[in-house]
């Protein structure tokens, strides 16, 4: 299976600046706790902005995460980051990403603004600059008012939102997330979702979201690695699938129906009729205006159109019954 | 950049270089340490002993100052190696004290709120990471160990007869020694007990445990064993061996030799480096 990610990830052509150095490109890795291999052979090559890895609990997101951070040592294989290998050159690696990690991470006692300074500085940046950081990481996530609280006295959303901070505060080049929106509120959870989608936008930044929520990886991410059981099942490029499966339509009308179909038939499409809905798949050189302008002929009212294509929730239902 | 603009930018200033960055550990955990009055208060206390000494040394060089008032200090007073061992005594008996109060409190924030990924994810090493917690401690008791200890075997030679200090030079030596081998087994032991028990306050009470238990226990194994091995589990008799075979006081403490006591506290900071080094890292692995 790890193979085959390979392939499909071949096939997908990246931006210019980023095809040079692969944000993560992992080489056969393994990583074995006793007698239980969590991840098996993982083989791929990841350079999109964002990209989301989803599994079901249990897959091996976060032991990945841990072993590219290299918390955990492979017992085979070897991965990059940006360009850089994690057995020879990690502490290069470490200055480059900022992690938000999934568990609760702070220091009690400490305010938020003094706790992140301090991670500042741990990341090289001088005492001055490392506070004003601080300051600017902590306004950007939305907690400016509460940034001289202890973080001991933070709700959860707010400690969710401190990590964020710290992840950033030093300006790394790629973003790690593990489960960004967990246990976060509707309206939080937005809010995360809005601050990773503008933290992607800085054209040298990279992002990871580790998450097993569909939705949160569908909104932020434009490369998906689905692992299942520590291997690789699937890969796949939102982004590419979004432009191609541009091409396929439901409508749902109202009208002579029959005949409409017959129409869009004669113009080259392919097409399926249910009731007052219709599939059909674009043939070249068609668009979606002919499409109206046939029901406008046959006096058939389009009520509804939409671009039909796997979701996320597809794909990766897919995926877990390979 | 104004801190109202809330856009994200990156860093793109200059770095500190990376061998300094545990002095930021240091000085967090420094301020961390006297964050308590209390402490503080005791930490001011801690200074009494070593100026009441400087007191005597005074007082013993101005004999003619003090016999006016009808006092015979030199009869009763001399500045020699058993001044400078009863000096480590009593500090390193407010260090001990010192200690079980602050020490606990140096890792277990951290463990309890596993805030150790967030440190570790950084380019920042585990060594950097325990040697700037332990230098915070081992500054704050080498203030009230070793380096009054060195200023008044200063002001003793500065202000004592000339031979003073060509007779008695090695003192300097064993007060730093001494000093040393004390502040190396408080800080190891702390750190390592409040890293396995991630609670300081059952840290500083198993800290205390391992003294006085341990003694208790030593003595137990010897008379049980009918044998002397208990005494290498006593870690207070271990460094009363080693003071005072350091400062040449003919005192009978039983059979441990110093050497035997230089090892078995030379293993007790081993094992503890092991502990600390077991138990602080990003993630536990369950094997």
């Amino acid at each position: 299976m790890s193979t085959e990610a390979t392939a499909i990830s071949a096939d997908v052509e990246p931006s210019p600046a980023v095809a040079a150095k692969p944000v993560i490109d992992l080489q056969g890795v393994s990583v074995r706790f006793g007698q239980r291999d969590i991840l098996q052979n993982l083989t791929c090559t990841l350079s999109g902005k964002s990209i989301g890895l989803l599994g079901p609990n249990g897959a091996g997101k976060t032991t990945l995460i841990n072993t590219l951070l290299g918390f955990y040592k492979p017992v085979s294989g070897t991965a990059q980051i940006l360009g850089h290998d994690i057995h020879s050159d990690l502490k290069t690696i470490r200055s480059l990403v900022g992690y938000m990690p999934e568990n609760d991470a702070f220091i009690s006692k400490m305010s938020a603004v003094s706790f992140i300074r301090m991670l500042a500085e741990l990341s090289g940046l001088p005492s001055e600059a490392a506070l004003e950081r601080a300051h600017e990481a902590l306004f950007f996530v939305g907690l400016s008012e509460a940034r001289y609280r202890k973080l001991g006295t933070y709700s959860l959303g707010m400690k969710q939102m401190a990590k964020l901070a710290q992840a950033i505060v030093h300006g790394p080049r790629l973003v790690i997330l593990d489960e960004p929106t967990n246990g976060l509120d509707p309206v939080a959870r937005q809010r995360m979702v809005r601050l990773i989608r503008e933290i992607r936008s800085d054209p040298e930044m990279h992002v990871v979201v580790c998450s097993h929520l569909l939705r949160d990886v569908e909104d932020c991410c434009e490369e998906v690695l689905i692992l299942k059981q520590g291997r690789i099942v699937h890969y796949s490029n939102l982004e590419a699938e979004r432009r191609a499966n541009r091409r396929f339509l439901e409508l749902e009308i109202y009208g002579a129906n029959g005949d409409f179909a017959e129409a869009v038939e004669r113009l080259g499409c392919e097409c399926a009729i249910t009731a007052n809905r219709l599939k059909m798949v674009l043939a070249d050189g068609v668009e979606i205006r002919d499409i109206y302008g046939l029901a406008a002929e046959r006096d058939v009212r389009i009520r509804r159109l939409n671009f039909r294509r796997d979701t996320l929730e597809d794909i990766f239902l897919r995926a877990m019954e390979t | 950049m104004a801190v109202y603009k809330r856009t994200y930018r990156r860093y793109t200033g200059e770095l500190t270089p990376v061998w300094s960055r545990f002095l930021i550990v240091y000085r967090y955990s420094r301020r961390a340490l006297l964050r308590s009055r209390l402490l503080t208060g005791f930490y001011v206390l801690c200074f009494f002993y070593p100026l009441f000494c400087a007191l005597e040394i005074y007082l013993l060089h101005n004999l003619d100052f003090v016999a006016k008032y009808g006092f015979d200090v030199g009869r009763f007073l001399s500045i020699d190696n058993k001044f400078f061992f009863y000096f480590i005594d009593v500090q390193g008996a407010l260090a001990f004290i010192l200690t079980a109060f602050t020490g606990p409190g140096l890792i277990s924030p951290d463990l309890a709120n596993g805030a150790l990924p967030l440190y570790f994810c950084r380019p920042f090493s585990r060594a950097e990471y325990i040697g700037g917690k332990m230098s915070a401690l081992a500054l704050l008791l080498s203030q009230i160990t070793w380096i009054p200890g060195l200023l008044l075997f200063a002001i003793q030679a500065s202000v004592g007869p000339r031979h003073w200090l060509g007779e008695n030079w090695w003192i300097a030596a064993s007060i730093v020694l001494a000093s040393w081998i004390w502040i190396a087994i408080l800080c190891l032991l702390s750190m390592a007990l409040s890293a396995w028990v991630k609670w300081r306050f059952v840290a500083g009470a198993l800290l205390l445990g391992v003294f006085f238990f341990g003694a208790g226990f030593g003595h137990a194994i010897n008379a049980v064993m009918r044998t002397d091995a208990g005494d290498l589990i006593d870690i207070s008799s271990l460094i009363a061996t080693v003071w005072t075979s350091l400062f040449r006081i003919p005192i009978e403490l039983g059979s441990t030799s110093a050497a035997e006591a230089w090892t078995a506290l030379l293993i007790v900071c081993g094992i503890c480096l092991f502990l600390l080094m077991r138990k602080v890292r990003a993630y536990e692995v369950i094997k």
